[in-house]
């Protein structure tokens, strides 16, 4: 849908500079400056609290910063204007732990809420959103013979199935950032073994991807790059083919205890 | 698939079903109880002309209750706007003009409403607690405390064409009796569905209701919604005083009193979820026929009117019981360990609710 825009000569899907955050005293994002490459995954790692969810709320248009810049395709966005409506013009999709879907609504909902089909009037084209929603469902998440239909409600589904469902939903609006916010957090080992997989599937397809993530060995594992953030500053830049997994975990615990 | 939701069952398919079974079951115990009465048509025309005040703020809290809010100033705007359709009618004789004056003063109630939630920030049960204070203290003031007799209305056309019959106004057979407002109703609560269950702006009410959070995150503006929220409801409320004022020809200041109760009750009793994030305009329309009929068949069936209120708020309890259990099995499962029928299983279910996405809650029905 928004073709002409994501075709375009870009060498950052997205870019912060300078970027504060300050709720009344606290001061919860300390001048931000990354860069995420069109075809990166990047993960984003960091204690509770250290800014995390902070800094994507900034960055998806859920809350304006304190001050600083965004560049969203090296372009500067009007930040006053910003917001969830926006992000998704551009082509940016979160996937929230647990805040991504309506629980008691039907998938045919969750699937287009916030973007639907509609008619000149508002009234939304029920037959063809379901239809649509039945092929994602298929095809994109391949939930096949499990007993799940569009008609059934977010409450009925497993953790991993409700990550399918919010994943599969970024990938119909061809997002080409798609932001993962803990996507393993309580799954069962089999269940995370799918959601590594689609996001891997996300940097084959050419999209790039932040993944926030507590479990450094998933992170690790799928990340082309690590950032750490502390106390709302990035305070390292890690190379994971350079660092192990348990080299990863001494220096985070380190740094716990320098500061 | 129209194979699987089939299997879903009548229940699920058919909205409102259960409470529907409900008041035909009420109905035909008066009809048992009060034949001379339930079994003749001019109850039912009575219930037309009657009830369409009543289902019109219950549709309009189906919304609000639907989008986890509530609104307790809507009695004030029967006041309100009541008066205010009242005096632009009787004392300065504006006819179709006092209509448009009265729905203004409605929907000024209800941004005003919205804005102090949605902007301001203030939790709608004490906001809209404020302004059911202001604004029918506002009616009193501006009225004087007066009642306005509106004596000679019948031969408007504001009056016939609001609230008038279909028939001839002069015949008295049942045929005759039956009311404009009736239709006026039914047009705007079949509109009103519509609204909620398939545009964009009842999803968003859902959404809203299902969790703020969720809703912000999908990219709904949450505070423009809850805005035009209040402001809908503020309108409904302005018809409803219309229609009251011209069924009565009469205003007075606290013409309103008796919906607060009344209408909630309708909505909860109809299924709508007191949690929000479900809402069902069809359940509303016949919570509100079974309050509406309880009133009439108490009395019919020999019982004071004192009896009245207690039984609906019985009927009521026991609506928000059922379905608090139907719809949150953690909740059923806690009060079964607290009665002591189920010791063991109690504990662990009812933390899963508050742990979220890993659990696998209710079964799998299609």
């Amino acid at each position: 849908m928004n073709e002409t825009q994501s075709d375009g000569d870009f060498t950052h899907i997205v870019r912060m500079e300078g970027v504060q955050k300050f709720f009344g005293a606290v001061h919860a994002l300390r001048n931000i400056n990354l860069a995420i490459g069109r075809n990166e995954i990047v993960g984003l790692i960091g204690d509770n609290g250290a800014g995390k969810s902070t800094l994507i709320k900034v960055l998806t248009g859920v809350m304006p910063p304190s001050a600083g810049r965004i560049f969203v395709r090296d372009r500067p966005i009007d930040l006053s204007r910003h917001s969830v409506g926006m992000a998704h013009a551009m082509s940016i999709e979160t996937v929230y732990q647990d805040r991504s879907l309506g629980e008691k609504q039907p998938l045919w909902r969750n699937f287009f809420v916030g973007r639907q089909i509609t008619d000149r009037l508002g009234f939304i084209r029920v037959k063809e959103q379901k239809r649509i929603a039945e092929e994602i469902l298929l095809n994109t998440i391949g939930f096949r013979g499990v007993g799940i239909g569009v008609d059934s409600t977010v409450k009925q589904l497993s953790g991993g199935e409700r990550q399918g469902i919010a994943i599969g939903r970024a990938m119909h609006f061809n997002s080409d950032l798609i932001i993962l916010d803990e996507p393993t957090v309580a799954l069962a080992v089999k269940e995370v073994r799918k959601v590594l997989e689609f996001v891997r599937r996300i940097k084959e397809s050419g999209r790039a991807c932040i993944y926030i993530e507590h479990n450094l060995a998933h992170v690790h594992e799928v990340a082309d790059r690590l950032l750490v953030i502390d106390r709302g500053e990035i305070v390292a830049d890690i190379d994971p083919r350079e660092m192990s997994v348990a080299a990863l975990t001494e220096y985070l615990i380190d740094l716990q205890q320098h500061r | 698939m129209p194979e699987t939701s089939f299997r879903s069952g009548l229940f699920a398919r058919i909205e409102g079903l259960p409470i529907i079974v409900v008041f035909a079951l009420i109905l035909g115990l008066f009809m048992y109880t009060a034949p001379e009465v339930f079994l003749a048509p001019q109850i039912y025309t009575t219930l037309l002309s009657t009830a369409p005040p009543l289902i019109l703020l219950g549709v309009g809290l189906t919304f609000i209750i639907g989008a986890g809010e509530i609104d307790l100033s809507f009695p004030s705007v029967i006041a309100f706007s009541g008066y205010v359709f009242a005096v632009l009618f009787k004392e300065y004789q504006l006819g179709w003009i006092a209509v448009l004056g009265s729905l203004a003063s409605g929907l000024l109630v209800g941004v005003v409403n919205g804005l102090l939630i949605a902007r301001v920030g203030i939790p709608s049960f004490i906001a809209t607690l404020g302004t059911q204070f202001f604004w029918s203290g506002m009616a009193t003031v501006l009225s004087g405390g007066r009642s306005y007799a509106l004596r000679g209305a019948e031969d408007s056309s504001v009056w016939q064409l609001l609230v008038g019959n279909f028939g001839d106004p002069n015949a008295i057979a049942w045929q005759d009796q039956v009311s404009i407002q009736a239709l006026w109703t039914a047009l705007i609560v079949v509109l009103l569905w519509f609204i909620l269950n398939r545009h964009r702006f009842g999803e968003h009410i859902l959404f809203i209701g299902d969790s703020n959070d969720v809703a912000r995150v999908v990219g709904i503006n949450v505070e423009r919604e809850k805005i035009r929220l209040f402001t809908l409801m503020g309108g409904l409320a302005a018809i409803a005083a219309m229609m009251l004022t011209l069924e009565n020809k009469n205003f007075f200041g606290n013409q309103g009193q008796g919906y607060l109760l009344t209408a909630i009750a309708a909505v909860l009793i109809g299924g709508t979820s007191i949690f929000g994030g479900r809402a069902t305009i069809v359940g509303t329309v016949f919570g509100c026929f079974i309050i509406w009929i309880l009133e009439a068949g108490l009395v019919a069936s020999g019982l004071t009117g004192a009896w009245v209120r207690t039984v609906q708020g019985l009927i009521f309890l026991i609506a928000i019981v059922f379905y608090l259990l139907v719809e949150e099995p953690g909740r059923r499962v806690e009060l079964m360990r607290r009665l002591g029928l189920r010791r063991e299983a109690g504990r662990s279910f009812a933390a899963g609710r508050t742990a979220g996405p890993p659990r696998r809650a209710g079964p799998r029905q299609s």
